[in-house]
């Protein structure tokens, strides 16, 4: 491993990769790759073990229920420790959808079947009456900022936030953690929850940024500032959806 | 004959003769809902005098193509085929269906019948239907949002076929665990089919596979090759189930770019090569189960060899049209595994076989992709990005993003590193394609891969302008 190159965990790339979550892999990859920095992706599945001592990031994405029931276990028993104290210590990290739910304290799944997490951020998940699908916009602040989110969020799970940790942002079109307190994801030092595909990342580059920017100078400090890019497309899709969720309205809902 | 019966189809054939004047496409769904309401057995009635029964084909991928594909081959066997419309997949379309193709005393003017059904209509189907043979082409992740996951689609057909008559054959895929499993459990040996030739096979898995996991056990599967999203050699090391063995095969597959495939079909009835129109591996799939189905209903091989042979597709799933002095490869996109297979028969052109142009005549592909995100399309665009887009790289001139979600194509363009200048983002489907067209070199190929509803309307850009037939003339 080259000495100045970051490490991006990907957690279970087999098994909880739904929705796309992986242009999130692809937009830290690119966006890394286009300012000389080195970032090295390790996927960390079944039975392997974190790598603990050079770890910057770590992605959770989504999964169908039936892969989140085998991948529960496995999570709690052999990582989530480990997650756990890389978050103290201030590792970075972005969980999406079903990552998030098993990064909480539990979560049900449709069947009522209760599934630990690791407790890395303050949050339970129990089923919800009826399926979150739609278009999504939150304001959130990143580096003192406020900036608008996008993505798509489909979930059935309602997730409420304990004291231990803030949400990421509050909901102007769409439901969020549990379409009634107007929150949507969790944030709890450098970690990032939430319910949004789209794929997240690529539509919204400034929280890419925010995030390398963070895992950068953790492990080189300070001065360590991420060099602007050219985000003309990244920013007219982003537009595109602000506009879109506007124009659609609010979340649809299914039956199941 | 049944008094309602005859009530019902006239009050069909009525709504759809006036929808038919309103010119709302040939779209009669209103028949679809009449009909029922006056004899809600209709179905069950007309189907049940067909001759030779009924076929039920379904399945994420390919079942248009397929349906389209064994109507063809009943054809060259002089059999006629009473079939619903292309996408007219739900209740509705099977009912409106029998409305058109049956006369006023519900007798069928068909031997056989032959309905393409919607993967969460297959239970409906099954009980209006009774049909003689069921065929399941693949599970993959389609529209999530709609269906929710690929194993909630497997515990509807699981369900359903409690209630198949035990003589009914079931028409299965051995290469996807998803729908090989389904045959478990039936008391009739299902009819399998699948290809057996490695060399078109890809050793490496694919990113976002749909089926890791055993059905039986739970424990990953291991495979020894991948054809198609997860179709392929398949077996669980744990258990030890494993892909059945195909009594209909592809022995021998030559991939001929975008000029068509040439299979030898291995059979129970003896083996046959066959030179299909049709490009990609994911039409092999479609031959194969069109040619399982075909000795289920006893067609000699003869026959099938020929009809494989004679099958051009149509209806914008592929399509060819000449457009000026330049040609329009139409093709549908609507989720991961067959945008990736799209691509794959696209750039293979310029690679396959001695036929093909030198490299220096074509500096690059010009290609049209248009995605929205309307009900029928998936309103979730996310699935864009387990799409494969990185062999475009170097390998494309101009890409033209349009739809009500081009921009979020354009993006994922730019992160499969295809030059941003190389991009034009422009939503309107009609100056979409005039864009597209005007930067087609003379003789070349505008390759145009539309998501459903762009399709109908890219259909409708090329209708207006005399280049295609109506849409529902087909
Ligand atoms: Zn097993």
């Amino acid at each position: 491993m080259a000495d100045d190159a970051l490490t991006l965990v990907h957690l279970y790339p087999d098994l909880m990769n739904v929705y796309g979550d992986r242009g999130n892999i692809i937009a830290l990859q690119r966006r890394c790759a286009w300012r000389g920095i080195e970032l090295e992706v390790v996927p960390v599945s079944l039975g392997d073990r974190l790598p603990t001592t050079a770890c910057d990031l770590i992605f959770f994405g989504g999964g169908q229920d039936r892969e989140q029931e085998v991948v529960s276990p496995d999570f709690v028993s052999s990582k989530g420790a480990a997650v756990r104290e890389l978050v103290e210590d201030g590792t970075v990290v972005l969980a999406v959808c079903g990552g998030y739910q098993l990064l909480g304290h539990t979560y049900t799944t449709v069947d009522g079947e209760e599934l630990a997490g690791a407790g890395v951020f303050d949050v339970r998940s129990p089923p919800g009456p009826r399926r979150h699908i739609g278009n999504i916009v939150i304001q959130a602040e990143l580096d003192g900022e406020p900036r608008t989110l996008v993505g798509f969020e489909n979930h059935s799970g309602r997730t409420y936030l304990g004291s231990g940790c803030q949400p990421l942002g509050r909901v102007l079109t769409g439901s969020g953690n549990n379409g009634e307190d107007g929150t949507e994801g969790a944030v709890y030092r450098n970690a990032y929850g939430c319910y949004m595909h789209g794929s997240l990342l690529p539509k919204n580059p400034h929280l890419a940024d925010h995030l390398i920017g963070r895992a950068l100078r953790r492990r080189y400090g300070s001065a360590a500032t991420l060099p602007p890019l050219d985000d003309t497309l990244e920013e007219r899709a982003h537009q595109a959806v602000v506009r879109r969720a506007g124009k659609l309205g609010a979340v649809r809902s299914g039956a199941w | 004959m049944g008094a309602r019966l005859t009530a019902a189809l006239l009050t069909g054939r009525v709504a759809a003769e006036v929808s038919r004047r309103l010119g709302r496409g040939g779209g009669t769904v209103i028949a679809g809902h009449l009909v029922p309401r006056i004899d809600p057995a209709a179905l069950t009635k007309v189907t049940g005098r067909l001759p030779l029964g009924s076929v039920i084909v379904s399945g994420t991928n390919g079942k248009t193509t397929t349906t389209r594909l064994i109507s063809h081959l009943l054809g060259q066997a002089g059999l006629r085929a009473l079939h619903n419309r292309a996408g007219a997949n739900l209740v509705t379309g099977l009912v409106t269906a029998i409305v058109k193709q049956a006369d006023l005393r519900g007798r069928p003017r068909a031997d056989v019948g032959l309905f393409e059904v919607d993967e969460a209509t297959v239970p409906a189907a099954l009980l209006q239907i009774r049909p003689r043979a069921v065929l399941l082409t693949n599970l993959f992740r389609d529209q999530l949002d709609r269906y929710g996951e690929v194993h909630f689609v497997a515990g509807l057909w699981q369900q359903a076929f409690k209630t198949l008559p035990s003589d009914a054959a079931l028409i299965l895929n051995a290469d996807d665990p998803l729908v090989a499993d389904l045959g478990r459990e039936r008391p009739q040996p299902p009819l399998y089919y699948g290809i057996g030739d490695p060399s078109v096979g890809i050793s490496e898995p694919p990113h976002a596979s749909d089926a890791r996991l055993c059905g039986r056990c739970g424990t990953e599967y291991s495979y020894q090759i991948w054809f198609y999203g997860h179709l392929g050699h398949w077996a669980c090391p744990a258990c030890g189930l494993a892909r059945p063995r195909p009594q209909v095969e592809a022995i021998g597959v030559t991939l001929r770019g975008d000029r068509g495939t040439d299979v030898r079909f291995r059979t129970p009835g003896g083996d046959f090569a066959a030179r299909l129109a049709l490009p990609g591996l994911y039409n092999v799939y479609n031959a194969l189960a069109a040619t399982a189905c075909g000795l289920q209903l006893g067609l000699p091989l003869d026959t099938l060899r020929q009809g494989l042979e004679s099958f051009t597709a149509a209806f914008g799933r592929l399509e060819r049209i000449t457009v000026g002095d330049r040609a329009l490869f139409l093709a549908l996109v609507k989720n991961p595994v067959g945008f990736t297979e799209v691509l794959r028969t696209v750039l293979a052109e310029q690679t396959t076989g001695p036929q093909a142009r030198p490299e220096t005549a074509t500096p690059g592909r010009t290609l049209l992709i248009a995605i929205n995100d309307h009900f029928a399309d998936g309103t979730d665009v996310s699935w864009l990005w387990d799409v494969d887009f990185e062999g475009l790289q170097g390998r494309v001139a101009t890409v033209v993003c349009a739809g009500t979600r081009a921009e979020d194509m354009a993006v994922r363009l730019k992160y499969a590193l295809v030059p941003p200048q190389q991009i034009v983002i422009e939503p309107d489907p009609s100056r979409a394609l005039d864009r597209a067209l005007a930067v087609t070199p003379l003789g070349e190929t505008l390759y145009v891969l539309p998501t459903y509803t762009a399709m109908l309307e890219v259909r409708e850009v090329l209708q207006r302008a005399g280049h295609v037939r109506g849409f529902w003339q087909d």
